[in-house]
């Protein structure tokens, strides 16, 4: 394998790797919080926390590892870590924490978290493995914000909580899209986002699973 | 090396250490910020309890919440007699030190709701409830009652803020829910909270809330408007819930011996 710089592991998962548009993980929490900006910048935050912090403990114990009890010693890491993150939101930013509610204590279940950290940390050095996180961080925070920015802007007419578009039900002219309130509309926007991820580096397209073959009888008509 | 690791007694080794590790890690982050989260939770209940009241500026500080909730009494309330009742009953000195939700489950300080009457899903109501009272040059201006019941997810614990007529809503919020945010979670959006204002709790019967949850909103030539309010839209089980503690709680088996005596003047 070609050697990583640390350049590549901080840039890649951005655009060209990255962990929701390539490899449709973390979907779970970009539906659920990405109603507004404020949240999603915490929620991003957090994950970028977690993804970086675990990965490397993760590296700097991974020559020590068993590798029958792997798994749950990358679990216990992670869970450790998503803890003492709930419990800083809850002193410093009460507000938010209120609202993010039990999705703080998911990222323990994020797979991008997981996913680095035994795809990644268990293999690398500690540095590169931190950067890895972060790279991989900004890579989900990214998706959310582009999603997040569609689903308050056309939903609430606001942005970061600050009216843009005067909704019609407080005497403006916007009519609000309640659909980008509700957690499917992120689906749409993440499927937006990755075609356009994808025309515009088209390496990423996956080879199609299946392919109609020629018919080899000729039908009657 | 390689192999060394991978022995029975390595593996137990690493799991105590690792488990040893990270439950200080843990238990620190706990502790030492436990200071912090209490004094944010008491002033988001003081803030939740001026909010509810109409009485909360945007962006007050820390210290405006607390000069402004010195303004209240906190009083306890015997809710099977409506009377007021001393702190010692449940044997606290500062009635703020009083835990209602706590109180409920304990066997002596709370009954079991029958279920055919549990309409907020709650299971078991204190004997004793804290309410906060308001009043100006002698006059009762203001009563808020902290109400609680189950929404879909979640409990959600809030405030009703009445004014000095014990029947006209000044003010409804929750503080603590884990209602779907962006749809239960809406419960806490100030324009849906606004519309509470000025509803009525009573009609005729003054022991009999009267608050509807309706869907569609509610028109400007609705019948019983006044004891109507839009529901959240896309929860409505949420909505279900909200609409059932409200009446459960402002009713016979809730306040409503309560606010009878105090509008009657009898407390």
């Amino acid at each position: 394998m070609a050697e990583t710089t640390a350049k590549q592991v901080l840039f890649e998962p951005i655009f060209s790797n990255n962990p929701i548009g390539l490899q449709i993980l973390g979907i779970c929490s970009a539906l659920a919080v990405t109603t507004s900006m404020n949240v999603t910048i915490v929620m991003c935050l957090s994950v970028t926390a977690v993804t970086a912090f675990s990965n490397l403990a993760v590296s700097l114990v991974r020559t020590q590892i068993p590798g029958s009890i792997r798994i749950i010693v990358q679990m216990t890491i992670i869970a450790s870590l998503v803890i003492v993150v709930d419990q800083i939101l809850k002193a410093y930013a009460y507000e938010i924490s209120k609202q993010l509610s039990v999705f703080v204590g998911l990222i323990i279940t994020n797979c991008i978290v997981m996913g680095r950290a035994e795809g990644f940390a268990m293999k690398n050095g500690p540095w590169l493995s931190f950067l890895d996180g972060i790279g991989n961080g900004m890579g989900y925070s990214v998706m959310l914000l582009f999603v997040a920015f569609f689903r308050e802007l056309l939903g609430a007419g606001s942005l970061f909580g600050v009216t843009l578009l005067t909704p019609v039900n407080e005497g403006g002219w916007y009519i609000t899209n309640g659909l980008l309130l509700l957690p499917p509309s992120a689906f749409f926007i993440i499927g937006l986002a990755i075609w356009g991820l994808r025309t515009w580096m088209p390496e990423q397209v996956e080879e199609p699973d299946y392919k109609m073959s020629r018919h080899t009888h000729k039908e009657a008509f | 090396m390689a192999k060394a690791k991978e022995t029975v007694s390595r593996t137990i080794l690493v799991a105590l250490v690792l488990s040893i590790v990270f439950s200080v890690v843990v238990s620190t982050a706990a502790v030492v910020l436990r200071p912090a989260q209490v004094k944010n939770q008491d002033l988001d209940i003081k803030s939740n309890i001026l909010a509810a009241a109409g009485m909360l500026e945007a962006g007050s500080s820390a210290d405006k919440i607390e000069k402004d909730f010195e303004l209240f009494d906190v009083r306890l309330v015997d809710l099977d007699t409506g009377d007021f009742v001393e702190p010692s009953v449940v044997g606290v000195e500062d009635p703020m030190k009083y835990d209602m939700y706590k109180a409920a489950s304990d066997p002596a300080m709370g009954t079991v709701i029958p279920s055919a009457e549990d309409q907020a899903g709650i299971k078991r109501r204190p004997n004793v409830a804290k309410v906060y009272t308001l009043s100006e040059n002698g006059k009762l201006v203001r009563v808020v009652l902290p109400v609680h019941g189950y929404g879909l997810w979640s409990t959600l614990y809030g405030f009703m803020s009445l004014e000095g007529d014990l029947n006209t809503i000044e003010g409804l919020g929750f503080y603590a829910h884990a209602e779907t945010p962006g749809l239960g979670g809406e419960v806490d959006n100030p324009r849906w909270k606004q519309q509470w204002v000025g509803k009525e709790l009573y009609g005729d019967e003054p022991t009999e809330p009267l608050i509807q949850l309706v869907k569609g909103g509610v028109g400007a030539d609705a019948k019983d408007k006044e004891h109507k309010v839009d529901a959240l839209s896309g929860a409505t089980l949420t909505s279900r819930g909200v609409e059932r503690l409200v009446n459960y709680w402002m009713g016979d088996r809730g306040y409503a011996r309560f606010l009878k005596k105090l509008r009657e003047g009898e407390v």
